[in-house]
């Protein structure tokens, strides 16, 4: 059974998981661990072999394209399928032990499920209304999540979030109806091919924009910020993983991406816009990061920043004014960057939850001295913490590193300078973080604190070595599926031929 | 275009009501408005002047129905909307009362704990 | 949260005047009928699962307003709400994947397309019937969640901190 007969599969398992869950429950309290974990484990296993299946459309129902709904695989849609499933995978191992800190267990299970099939949803799906309802439903599911303690800070943030979140969904809904009433389609092959036609006119631009805005709130691009630093804090440790190492990817920067290079192609005007604003990301994200005392909050507003480096290199990507050997290298950078940023943020958070989990603070000043008391969950904190700030063994260091290169060879040199500077200052916030937290003088209370459980310091583990391993690993992705990911997003012909495939 | 100039004014209204209310009830119904003024606009980008139903009935034929009938997909785009925007109002409502549990008040400037 | 509870403590009077309680009386057969007749020609007529199961949502509402919830919780309870809403969604997946067996996902595979014949829509009728038991019992779910279990919510807060 090859993969181009069960890609439904994606979203169909979790869903269905996810309801059944709630009925088993009824029966036995402890089976929605192992059917959670069960199906995140298939997943993983299904989205690394996508990852060596040729790209291919699949018809649901069978009903022939521009009619029904495509399915489609690609490099980008099985990039992205590997990551979303890995890490929750190991979200779902870390969170059988920590979750014991809250009630209502089965329905955290369910409601990530949800979350799950809602993303694999809009990273798999050909048809642009289908990325709508499948992003709402991944919001949906992320809302409750962020309300799940239901303690005062959490509603409030949870409640900020949906009505942002919902202000974006809008404009989205906006731009798709807006472009069906020019087109009269919303197969993006199909409109891909129709916009060729179309030219970019001022219509089309208005939907460029509210696009923008919509999924650059999703994927919180400063000016539309002002969600994520209160939302991502205050879910469970686990969520936070998940919401800041793939969900504002996959509903935010995957939905530009996908849209802008293959639907409406490279374009000057939405090329500076993104580079402005990814700039513009990763300038407020570090400046707001470094007097953050509470863990998670700082780390959320890295998030912000680091997403800025992904925006940038996606913006260079789209310039159809520089030579495309630079353009595809910004964008291989920034492409190479959203799957560090996924490993070593979700790792960051996952630390922050363990040492939660043990000391019961998340202030960063009152920890100190921990690597004495857990020394696993330390160090996979210090290696997350050099990955993210650029050390050169790891993998940060490289993606930013081709950032940096291609804006300088493109000549942007103020971009290239910006991403120098922000490279500093988050090394200078992450040093002062593990100068508070792992080293320094450990207080009298924390004398008897023990390592987190193996169920949490597994994952940990496995994301650090991670880490490592994309660093080391780097000469070979250049031929890998990163290469293919980046040969999607930058041939539209080939994605404009899905209609004819499928 | 009068009719879409509505749905315009009726969208500015939820945006105002969304931003300028500090009452979470009205924000939300704010919110409800923008939303209901997008279906709306959906709906009429499937407007036909004269149109039926596009639903076969035994006396007619196809050509009758492709020249007459409205598209429609904004119909069952109107629907897929409306279900979600369902979901997402019971989910406000949901968090709109525990926030009232906890801080006992619905006045958005006194829910104030998140800073920084 | 997820315990239910306790109805029978609270002081509320039940229902409605005597004037409501009889329209309801005989509306409410009417309301149910419709609803029902909504999700089963939902494939032929504008309607289907959807909006059928709101008009059985609302008939349900109806009745917990005019009577009172314990005549409500008789007929639906919060339990039995949530298991249907469960099933049905489970189904409906299951019946979209059995689809794979014959070729594709949300593959129509019985016989079907004879125009004007409420029996040939292959699984569609099916879908329509699934979704309209899911949006009724959820629908009222969300109902029962929001009035009537939201007074209690606090007590039960309380309840739980003491115990911890």
């Amino acid at each position: 059974m090859t993969m181009q007969t069960i890609y439904p599969l994606f979203t169909a398992l979790p869903l269905a998981a996810a309801f059944f869950n709630l009925l088993v429950t009824k029966i036995n309290k402890k089976a929605a661990d192992y059917i959670a974990f069960l199906v995140t484990a298939a997943l993983a296993v299904m989205a690394v072999l996508t990852i060596f299946e040729a790209p291919f459309a699949y018809r649901i129902g069978g009903f022939p394209a521009p009619w029904g709904i495509l399915l489609i695989s690609d490099g980008l849609s099985a990039l992205m399928l590997v990551i979303i499933n890995a890490i929750a995978l190991l979200s779902i191992i870390y969170s059988i032990k920590y979750m014991t800190m809250y009630t209502a267990k089965p329905k955290y299970f369910s409601l990530f499920l949800l979350m799950l099939a809602g993303m694999n949803g809009v990273v798999i799906t050909g048809d642009l209304f289908n990325v709508f309802v499948f992003l709402e439903v991944a919001s949906l599911a992320s809302y409750a999540l962020v309300g799940f303690g239901c303690e005062h800070e959490e509603l409030e943030a949870s409640f900020k979030y949906l009505i942002l979140g919902e202000v974006a969904s809008t404009a989205i809904l906006f731009g798709i109806a807006f472009l069906y009433s020019m087109t009269g389609t919303l197969n993006m092959p199909d409109l891909a091919r129709q916009l060729e036609v179309l030219g970019i006119n001022k219509a089309v631009a208005f939907v460029i924009a509210l696009f923008i805005m919509g999924f650059g709130l999703k994927a919180s691009m400063v000016p539309f910020h002002a969600w994520l630093p209160d939302a991502h804090p205050s879910a469970p440790a686990p969520i936070s993983a998940m919401l800041s190492g793939v969900l504002i990817k996959a509903i935010g920067v995957y939905a530009i991406a996908r849209v802008m290079f293959d639907v409406v192609g490279p374009n000057a005007m939405v090329s500076s816009i993104l580079m402005f604003l990814g700039a513009l990301s990763m300038l407020v994200g570090v400046f707001l990061a470094v007097g953050q005392s509470d863990f998670k909050r700082m780390l959320a507003y890295h998030s912000i920043s680091q997403m800025g480096y992904v925006t940038i290199g996606l913006g260079l990507g789209l310039n159809p004014n520089v030579p495309p050997v630079i353009a595809a290298m910004g964008l291989f950078g920034g492409l190479y960057h959203l799957v560090n940023h996924a490993v070593f943020k979700s790792l960051l958070f996952l630390c922050a939850g363990a040492f939660e989990f043990r000391t019961g603070t998340r202030n960063r000043y009152e920890m100190g001295g921990l690597i004495r008391k857990m020394p696993v969950t330390s160090t996979a904190c210090s290696i997350a913490s050099l990955s993210i700030s650029g050390v050169p063994p790891f993998n940060g260091f490289w993606s930013k590193l081709i950032i940096i290169v291609a804006f300088i060879q493109a000549g942007y040199y103020v971009y290239g300078a910006i991403a120098v500077f922000v490279a500093f200052m988050t090394l200078l916030s992450f040093i002062k973080l593990q100068r508070f937290v792992i080293f320094g003088q450990l207080p009298a209370r924390f004398a008897n604190i023990q390592e987190a459980p193996f169920a949490m310091t597994l994952p940990l583990v496995v994301l650090a070595i991670l880490c490592i391993a994309l660093g080391l690993a780097y000469p070979y992705l250049d031929q890998g599926a990163l290469q293919a990911a980046r040969a999607a997003l930058l041939d539209k012909v080939s994605y404009m031929g899905f209609i004819i495939g499928g | 275009m009068i009719l879409y100039f509505l749905t315009l004014v009726l969208f500015v209204m939820g945006v105002y009501c969304l931003i300028a209310k500090k009452n979470i009830i009205k924000k939300i119904i704010g919110l409800t408005i923008t939303d209901y003024a997008i279906n709306l606009f959906i709906i009429l980008i499937g407007y036909r002047a004269n149109g039926i139903a596009p639903i076969m009935f035994k006396n007619m034929t196809m050509q009758e129905l492709t020249e007459r009938g409205v598209d429609p997909l904004p119909q069952a785009l109107v629907l897929t909307s409306i279900v979600i925007g369902l979901g997402v109002l019971s989910m406000m409502t949901a968090i709109c009362l525990r926030l009232y549990e906890k801080y006992k008040t619905f006045d958005m400037s006194e829910i104030n704990r998140l800073k920084g | 949260m997820a315990t239910k509870p306790d109805l029978a403590s609270s002081q509320q009077p039940t229902g409605m005047t005597p004037i409501v309680k009889t329209v309801v009386r005989f509306a409410i057969g009417i309301i149910f009928m419709f609803g029902w007749y909504i999700i089963i020609y939902g494939h032929l007529t504008p309607g289907g699962g959807f909006a059928g199961g709101t008009i059985l949502a609302c008939g349900y509402v109806i009745l917990t307003l005019a009577f009172g919830k314990e005549l409500a919780l008789r007929k639906m309870s919060d339990m039995a709400a949530s298991i249907i809403d469960n099933t049905c969604a489970l189904l409906f997946v299951t019946v979209a994947m059995i689809g794979f067996a014959f070729g594709a996902f949300f593959l129509n595979f019985p016989p079907h397309g004879t125009p004007f014949n409420l029996v040939s829509a292959g699984v569609i009728p099916l879908y329509n019937i699934l979704i309209g038991l899911k949006v009724t019992s959820s629908l009222f779910a969300i109902f029962l969640a929001l009035s009537i279990f939201g007074r209690f919510v606090s007590k039960l807060v309380d309840e739980a901190e003491e115990e911890e």
